[in-house]
């Protein structure tokens, strides 16, 4: 009987676990299947555009969600279908070359992978089905039939990181980093650059929320806010996140303690997150994915498919920071300054911290 | 009936009962969810593509040895819950060996292998060493040793990543001579059925043969019934555990041998995860038979499978998959146990009626 007892305690946890990856996400699948605002032309072109989306999905209200929300908007201008297929956490390899082919099998092309954990499965399904036309988001795969959309995510951290520095009363500044991934670590490298520019004996406080495989840390608010409340602690003012869903509890924190600001990331969040923070965010790192989606498909549409690295940085405008709210309008002339460095070549963002 | 035919039908009744609950309460969900239940048991029940074939053996494949390393435990009354830990510190180690290619051919694979078995052993032996020299419950330290495992094999990943100039981080690639060939099963897909599928197979013999076959598998299976019977009969249930833990640990180093070797080439942050969680599950499933978790690793793998075109072609979203699978490890636990009481109470009436006969004979007699 104590075996049985065990056995179904076990079982019961097992089943816990495989429910819980499917209910730890926020599902919002409402959104995908409207077709945007008023001004959307009829379904008019026969193209048929597929849409792989990272572990999160819709509804993510930050990185997945930019990338549908470009897709969207050339859905409405063009007249096309389109389809989406979302990956489940720790999937195989073999699962998301399944989901690339299938969508390529069910008519879908162009077909987008959001995130860069599809930079292998692009790479084979795309030689597989040269006929198709690949864009992938955040990584750089070669291949005659595939877009790469890059983005400078460095060089807006660094202007976000030097608006910090010039705003920090303390001296001390936090970042909180979702997962430790390469990508993240751009982040990381150009904030800190960016508030050294400005102040070079600066105190950066760097936190990441989890490791690989664990990517928990792209949606835990609770873990985001006890990492922002440690740096406030220690006396950081003004905390910045790339961390996805887990930057709401990053807001709240901070908005609990009188005079520290918070950095938002990929949109502009001033506008986007919960009304009750939207007062503390000081200006975001913007990151246009929506802007590349929306141009690849565009160019496809066209009948002429941007190959090949796109790289959307200050320059053109891929990467930025927002003014929301106007907080930085008395050190605006010192980013601009930095922006326009950047964009010449004088300063050179590292990406790795 | 004779009693061999109400052994099977009571063998196989298990299973299908648990598996029509699981659809019922699977069919319920999809009701509340507002979802169409013909479209997607249609979708989810139908046959597979000679891709998604492929595909699904993989999968099993992969489970099976997962199911496998849960198994050993389970006859030993040991919870390894730390199989998914195991195995990814093991499937780390065999990728920094296999990338580095101190060997030619496969006499790295070779060596790799080696490596992931010790690593897994070790790793679940510090599990069964606590559990014997300070009683900690493997439960407890196998949990905590998965936090480690990930803490751990994330810092040294970035220790010996490769900057292969992209956004994934991850080990050495495998070298070519090195990789285990796939079979190509069908002419008109690319996908070849990985070529660790006879390991797999070759575990599960192993480990019946051990277990049924041999003086040491009938010692585990004692101290797994009753410890105090195991050692009034002489075994050492110290050494026992031990030695089971480390056989489970490292038969968990085996289970991402098949993907390293076959399909990723390297170990990398986008490596499968969890597939220990579902080794329990599947192990649980199968009831630690060979068979059982075959075709419970099969079952699991074809629920997988069919997530893809669950979203691309019902529009339903893949979580349903999630559900069922849970549902089913859920129900299978109850009918095993409805079914054991059933045969339990058959048993006695049958032992009843046999001592009845006797005596209506001499009474006849008399």
């Amino acid at each position: 009987m104590r075996r049985l007892t065990k056995t179904a305690a076990v079982a019961g946890v097992v089943a816990l676990v495989l429910a819980g990856a499917a209910c730890s996400k926020k599902s919002d699948d409402s959104a995908s299947t409207e077709s945007g605002g008023e001004n959307c032309v009829e379904k008019t072109s026969d193209m048929k555009v597929g849409m792989a989306f990272d572990v999160g999905g819709e509804g993510d209200q930050s990185f997945n969600d930019s990338a549908a929300k470009g897709m969207k908007k050339a859905a409405c201008e063009f007249g096309f279908d389109f389809q989406t297929a979302e990956a489940q956490d720790g999937e195989a390899e073999s699962a998301r070359e399944g989901r690339l082919q299938e969508l390529v099998d069910a008519g879908y092309n162009p077909v987008v992978a959001v995130g860069f954990a599809y930079s292998a499965s692009v790479g084979k399904v795309a030689k597989e089905n040269p006929e198709v036309s690949f864009a992938i988001v955040d990584d750089a795969v070669e291949g005659e039939n595939i877009t790469n959309l890059l983005f400078a995510e460095e060089q807006g951290s660094f202007l976000v990181g030097a608006a910090a520095a010039l705003k920090s009363e303390t001296g001390t500044i936090g970042f909180v980093g979702g997962v430790e991934t390469e990508l993240i670590q751009k982040f990381e490298a150009g904030y800190v650059a960016g508030a050294k520019a400005v102040k070079p004996d600066i105190k950066i406080q760097s936190r990441y929320l989890t490791q690989p495989p664990d990517f928990s840390g792209f949606g835990d608010p609770a873990k985001g806010k006890t990492a922002a409340e440690g740096m406030l602690d220690g006396g950081a003012d003004i905390v910045y996140h790339a961390a996805g869903g887990s930057g709401g509890g990053v807001f709240e924190a901070v908005s609990a303690k009188d005079g520290a600001w918070a950095i938002g990331v990929d949109s502009d969040q001033a506008l986007t997150a919960d009304d009750s923070v939207k007062d503390v965010i000081l200006t975001s790192m913007v990151k246009n994915i929506d802007v590349a989606v929306h141009e690849f498909l565009k160019s496809v549409h066209d009948g002429a498919a941007k190959t090949g690295a796109q790289v959307y940085d200050l320059a053109s405008n891929g990467v930025g920071y927002s003014t929301t709210g106007d907080h930085l309008k008395d050190v605006a002339d010192q980013l601009e300054d930095y922006k326009k460095q950047i964009v010449d070549g004088t300063i050179e963002v590292p990406t790795k911290p | 009936m004779s009693p061999r035919t109400t052994r099977v039908v009571l063998a196989v009744g298990a299973p299908v009962l648990a598996l029509l609950m699981a659809f019922v309460i699977t069919s319920l969900v999809l009701l509340a969810a507002g979802d169409s239940v013909a479209d997607v048991w249609a979708q989810i029940l139908s046959v597979p593509s000679h891709r998604a074939i492929v595909n699904i053996i993989n999968a099993a494949t992969v489970y099976y040895l997962s199911a496998i390393a849960v198994a050993i435990g389970f006859r030993m009354n040991l919870f390894n819950i730390g199989v998914d830990g195991q195995y990814r510190v093991a499937s780390f180690a065999a990728a920094v060996v296999a990338g580095e290619g101190w060997l030619p051919g496969y006499l790295n694979t070779l060596l790799a292998v080696v490596a992931a078995v010790l690593v897994g052993a070790m790793w679940a032996g510090i599990a069964g060493l606590l559990r014997v020299t300070r009683g900690v419950s493997e439960v407890i330290s196998t949990i905590m040793l998965n936090a480690i495992a990930t803490a751990l094999v994330a810092y040294l990943l970035r220790k010996v990543a490769v900057d292969d100039g992209g956004n994934n981080t991850a080990t050495k690639v495998v070298p070519e001579e090195s990789r285990v060939p796939g079979i190509q099963l069908f002419g008109d897909v690319t996908v070849k059925v990985y070529g660790f599928v006879f390991l797999a197979a070759l575990v599960g013999f192993v480990y019946w043969f051990v277990l049924s076959k041999t003086r040491f598998g009938f010692d585990l299976r004692a101290t797994g019934r009753s410890e105090t019977a195991a050692v009034a009969s002489g075994i050492s249930v110290k050494k026992m555990i031990v030695v089971s833990m480390l056989l489970s640990g490292g038969a968990a180093g085996l289970v991402g041998l098949p993907l390293l070797f076959g399909n990723d080439y390297s170990y990398g942050s986008t490596f499968q995860s969890g597939l220990g969680f579902a080794g329990i599950a599947i192990a649980l499933l199968g009831r630690n038979h060979p068979i059982g978790i075959a075709l419970g690793a099969l079952l699991f793998a074809f629920l997988d499978e069919q997530s893809n075109s669950l979203q691309i072609v019902v529009g339903v979203s893949p979580d349903i998959v999630k559900i069922t699978q849970g549902v089913i490890v859920l129900t299978v636990v109850i009918a095993y146990e409805v079914v054991r009481r059933y045969r339990v109470r058959l048993e006695q009436r049958q032992v009843a009626a046999a001592l009845d006969e006797p005596a209506t004979i001499e009474e006849a007699k008399a």
